[in-house]
Parts: structure tokens; C-alpha cells; sequence
């Protein structure tokens, strides 16, 4: 399988700002992949750049073998571009906002007809798709702003930050339908400040912080780095807590760590749920008063935490 | 690599540039069609213009070379001034364009547009086609005003045709100017302001409102060289309107010939600046 996006140094400064300081991209072709950062790591500059928006001060790169500052052209016929917010005309109808992309494509005008039809259908907007885009809701402008960047089947399509702003069940729609895609072979590069998001959509992600690559690999790759399952006990009285962390030592795999503002006790451990019974039998026996246990795994937020030293949202 | 082949258009006899342009052009007509609003205000300005002149100022600007027992002084000036406040406002479309490509810009369609495989200059050939377009019914809702308040065409049809065409090349020369203006704006409200603040001078210090041989002798050559000066009087001439006292510099002596040069050369400028800009506009 050969990598579709070819990203290599990329520098972009913005008078002192380093929004991207030699960042390196392969994306594999027909897979997901998940940028993933706090706002200002450089994803969107990132994205920009390969969608011959901007052009970078060093560094080169290439998008479906065609170089994105000398080849802007092919490059723009084999890519569909989905911004941060929706970037279709408020004034025209659905199926009006669909022509007009699709006439710039310099697509047949009876294929524009036909491919509209059928993108307003799959995402929907069938219904909506003669009215004007002022009554529509945020998630149905998105879903259209989805539909416009896939009227010419691109091969590549960059979805920055699709689902900001957006309500959890529109998100939930819009995850789907990226799903969909993928199965018919379109290469998603995405970007997100959503964990969730990349752990849902994305197979390989790589997470980068102040214009850099800090981390990639598969999601589970990413959160066995930080390390494997922890245990989290709630603790019913702040005496018991040294004799909760006790009896858990016999359990852990690591250092134990306690809180006692939330009388929590958090032990790293290994062997899934057999553990967990043990866990709570041993308890049990000591007569320590739970309020609740649970076994996690680290979540995407735990990685970044981990590798950043900050969590995503809060970093800008 | 690729999937399926899709169907893809000929390259069109207009041209790539012209093709986009007119997509681009239909949508921004689209557009002015369901916002009347806008379009009415951009109609009620002018018109509000003509009776503030006409009532207000009227009595007191005598046009030079007019004999007031012929025709009474306000009539004259009332003929005298329709022909400056078309000037002024196909020169004011210019902020239209201005303000519409900040707006674009700022809701991320210009970064759409410029991800897309069509010709650089399409969208601002679109945007000045449609913003010149829309003056030809501010000048035709002007035009009746003026015929209520007294303006009267004098010269034929035929001159009328040319001098509305002449304006609609003017209109269209601006809109580059605007377009140029809009593509570095980092917001709609600034580009309300900065699309106008430079309308102002320009169309003021000219033949628009009042003769030039009534201001300061410095400021004549100044006035007698603006285009919009050279624009209202030929539109003047062409209508039959009186025309007050005509300079000798050139422009005022080939009124006709000097405004379109200017506009041929202020496109040749404009466009090229604008569409260079674009390439590298983006949203922020």
C-alpha cells in the first residue's frame, strides 16, 4: 500500500509564531488518519498547506503524487476540502450550493445533476435540498459542506475540525458518514481536538503539539505507550484510604497512586477483569467501604496528558 | 489509482476564466435577488443623495453658463446633478465588491474556491460582473427619480445608451479596485468602512456635485484629472445636461476618450493586483 499524503520538514512561520516546525506526514492510502492537537499545535496551517492554500516556507509535500507548490492544480482535482466551518453559500439552496461546486470541478453538467441527487439523499438532505441554506440547521450546513467537497469523488478529502460546534447527535451522524466513505476507498485525512473523535474515526493517528510529530501509531498503540488498564477505586471514608491502597498493592502492576481530596486510589494492572474480582474480594475481606470501582483504559486524553504535560482543550 | 472516471466538461469556447467567472456571477446575482434588502438600500442611497441635493443645495449652486430666465436655476442644477450622482454611484459598487469578498473570505468559501481546480480569476471576474450588474437597476430606479424631480434626457437615445454603458464600464473598473481592497481585509466591518472611506474624496473632489471652476485654484487641476470627473461630464454631454464651465485640461476637453482609457488602464492595474492578492488570501 503506498502513502497517498507525503509530508516532509514542513516549516511554516507566521512573522514569530512557528505554526509548523519540519513536520512529517505519511498517509497510507484508503485508511483514516487522525491529526490530532490542542488548538495552535499547527494542525489547520497543516492542513492549509496540503490543500495548496498556503505554501510552506520549507519542507515539501505531495498529494496523490503531485507536488502541492508546483502541482496546485492536479492537486486540487483529486482532493475535497471540508473546513472548520461550513463554507457553502447561505443564500442558495442545497442542490444550488452542489451545482455550483460541482460547475467549478468543471464537471458534466448532467453528472452534476445526477452525483447532487444522490449526496443530498445519502446525507438527508433530500427534503431540504430546494430550500435555502438559511433555514437550515448547523448539522444539516455541515452535512451539505460534506456533500459539496465530495461532488467529484475526490480521492483525498480533508475534514478540519468537521465536527466542531456541532450537538452529539449531529457529531454521531457526521462520524458515520465518514465511515461510509472510507469503505468506498476515499484516503480521510482528519484533523480534531476531539479524543473521541480520532479514537472513533481514525486508524492511525499522530498527535502533534507546537508544529511537531510528538507521537503516531494506532490508538491502542498510543495508549499502551502511557501504559495498560488502570484500576480505580472510590474510597467511602478518608480513614480507609491507606488500607484500601494496602490491600490493592497485592493487585497492582506499578506504583499506586492515592487522592485523598476525591478518597480515590489508582493502581496500574494488568489481566482485565480477573483482576477486577480480585480486586473487590480482597476489599471486601478488608472491610474498606467502596463508593465505586473501575477498570479503564487510557483514554486518548490520558496520551495527550502524558506526551503534552497539558490536556487538548484547555492548550491554545 | 483513480476510481470510476468522471465525466468532466470540454474546455468551453469563453474560456476556463470566463466559465467560473460566470458560475461565480450567477450565485452573487442569486444572492442579490434574495436579499432585497440589501439591494434596496443600495437603491435608496443615491436616491436620498438626489433629494438632498436637489432640495437642499440646489438653490444655492448656480451652474456657470446657464441663463436663469430661460430656466430656472434649480432645474438646471437638478439636470446638472443627475448626470454627478450616477457618477458617484457607480463608483460607490465599488465597496460592494469590497465588502462581499471580506464576507467571503471570513466564512471560509474563498479557501473553498481556491481548493477547488478552477481559474484563479474566476471569482473576482464574477464578483465584478455581478456587482457592475446590479447597477444597471440602481441606475434605472435612479434614472425615474431623477425624471420626477425634472431630469431630462436631451440628446437622443441613442447618446443615452452610450453614456448608461459608459457608467456600467466605470462600475465595473471600481468593482476591481473594491475587489483588490476586499482581499485584504480581516473582517466584513472593517471592509464597510475602508470600502468607502477612500469613495469620499474621490467623488467629491469632482464635477459630481458642484462646478470645478467654483473651488480653489489648487485643487482644479486635481479635479479636473479625476476620472469620475471626466465620467460625469461626458455623461452630461451625452444626456444634454448642462455641463457648467469645461476646463482646458485634457481630460475635460476628451471627457469620453479620457474615461475609458482610465478604465482600461485602472483594470489593467486592479486586476492583476487582485488576482495575485487572491491566490494568497485566506481566511483567518
Amino acid at each position: 500500500m503506498s502513502d497517498i499524503i507525503v509530508a516532509e520538514g514542513l516549516v511554516k512561520n507566521y512573522g514569530d509564531v512557528v505554526a509548523l516546525d519540519g513536520l512529517d506526514l505519511h498517509v497510507p492510502e484508503g485508511t483514516v488518519y487522525g491529526l490530532l492537537g490542542p488548538n495552535g499545535a499547527g494542525k489547520t496551517t497543516a492542513v492549509r498547506i496540503l490543500t495548496t492554500l498556503l505554501d510552506p516556507d520549507a519542507g515539501s509535500a505531495s498529494v496523490a503524487g503531485f507536488d502541492v507548490v508546483k502541482k496546485p492544480n492536479a492537486v486540487r482535482r483529486v482532493i475535497g476540502l471540508t473546513g472548520q466551518y461550513a463554507a457553502v453559500d447561505e443564500y442558495l439552496t442545497g442542490r444550488e450550493n452542489l451545482r455550483m461546486f460541482g460547475d467549478l470541478y468543471h464537471l458534466d453538467p448532467r453528472y452534476v445533476k445526477e452525483r447532487s441527487q444522490e449526496l443530498l439523499e445519502r446525507f438527508d438532505l433530500a427534503d431540504a435540498a430546494d430550500r435555502s441554506l438559511r433555514t437550515y440547521s448547523g448539522g444539516m450546513r455541515r452535512r451539505l459542506d460534506l456533500a459539496a467537497s465530495l461532488i467529484a469523488k475526490p480521492q483525498v478529502l480533508f475534514l478540519d475540525e468537521p465536527t466542531t460546534g456541532l450537538d452529539p447527535r449531529s457529531r454521531i451522524g457526521l462520524w458515520e458518514v465518514i465511515t461510509d466513505l472510507v469503505a468506498d476507498g476515499t484516503t480521510v485525512l482528519l484533523t480534531t481536538q476531539y479524543l473521541e473523535e480520532a479514537d472513533q474515526l481514525a486508524e492511525e493517528i499522530v498527535v502533534i503539539d507546537h508544529g511537531r510529530v510528538i507521537a503516531k501509531g494506532t490508538s491502542d498503540a498510543l495508549k499502551d505507550q502511557v501504559g495498560g488498564d488502570r484500576l480505580e477505586v472510590v474510597i467511602g471514608t478518608s480513614e480507609a484510604l491507606g488500607r484500601a491502597a494496602e490491600v490493592l498493592r497485592s493487585v497492582a502492576s506499578g506504583e499506586i497512586v492515592t487522592n485523598a481530596e476525591s478518597r480515590t486510589v489508582i493502581a496500574p494492572v494488568s489481566g482485565g477483569s480477573t483482576v477486577l474480582i480480585e480486586a473487590v474480594r480482597a476489599l471486601d475481606a478488608a472491610h474498606v467501604p467502596v463508593v465505586d470501582v473501575v477498570l479503564r483504559r487510557p483514554t486518548l486524553d490520558d496520551v495527550f496528558l502524558a506526551l503534552t504535560g497539558h490536556v487538548a482543550e484547555e492548550a491554545s | 489509482m483513480s476510481a470510476t472516471a468522471i465525466p468532466t466538461r470540454r474546455r468551453p469556447i469563453i474560456g476556463w476564466g470566463l466559465h467560473d467567472g460566470l458560475v461565480v456571477a450567477r450565485r452573487n446575482l442569486i444572492q442579490t435577488i434574495r436579499v432585497p434588502e440589501l439591494l434596496f438600500f443600495s437603491i435608496v442611497q443615491p436616491v436620498i443623495f438626489v433629494l438632498l441635493f436637489a432640495f437642499v443645495f440646489g438653490g444655492a449652486i448656480p451652474i456657470p453658463g446657464s441663463d436663469p430666465t430661460v430656466v430656472p436655476d434649480a432645474i438646471v442644477y437638478r439636470n446638472y446633478l443627475m448626470p454627478g450622482i450616477f457618477g458617484q454611484t457607480v463608483a460607490f459598487a465599488s465597496a460592494a465588491s469590497t465588502v462581499g469578498l471580506a464576507e467571503d473570505m471570513h466564512r471560509g468559501i474563498i479557501d473553498r474556491f481556491r481548493s477547488l481546480p478552477m481559474a484563479a480569476g474566476g471569482v473576482l471576474i464574477g464578483r465584478t460582473f455581478a456587482d457592475a450588474t446590479r447597477q444597471v437597476l440602481v441606475l434605472f430606479v435612479l434614472s425615474i427619480t431623477g425624471f420626477i424631480i425634472g431630469w431630462r434626457i436631451n440628446n437622443g437615445i441613442l447618446n443615452a445608451i452610450y453614456a448608461y454603458l459608459l457608467l456600467l464600464l466605470f462600475a465595473y473598473t471600481v468593482s476591481w479596485i473594491g475587489s483588490w481592497i476586499g482581499l485584504y481585509m480581516p473582517n466584513p466591518e472593517t471592509a464597510q468602512t475602508a470600502g468607502l472611506v477612500w469613495l469620499f474624496p474621490l467623488t467629491f473632489l469632482s464635477n459630481a456635485f458642484v462646478p470645478i471652476s467654483s473651488m480653489p485654484a489648487w485643487l482644479q487641476p486635481i479635479a479636473q484629472w479625476n476620472p469620475i470627473s471626466s465620467l460625469v461630464l461626458a455623461t452630461r454631454e451625452l444626456f444634454g445636461n448642462p455641463t457648467g464651465i469645461i476646463g482646458d485640461a485634457w481630460p475635460q476637453q476628451h471627457p469620453f476618450a479620457y474615461t475609458i482609457i482610465s478604465c482600461v488602464v485602472l483594470v489593467a492595474i486592479f486586476a492583476p493586483l487582485a488576482v495575485r492578492r487572491y491566490r494568497h488570501a485566506t481566511a483567518r
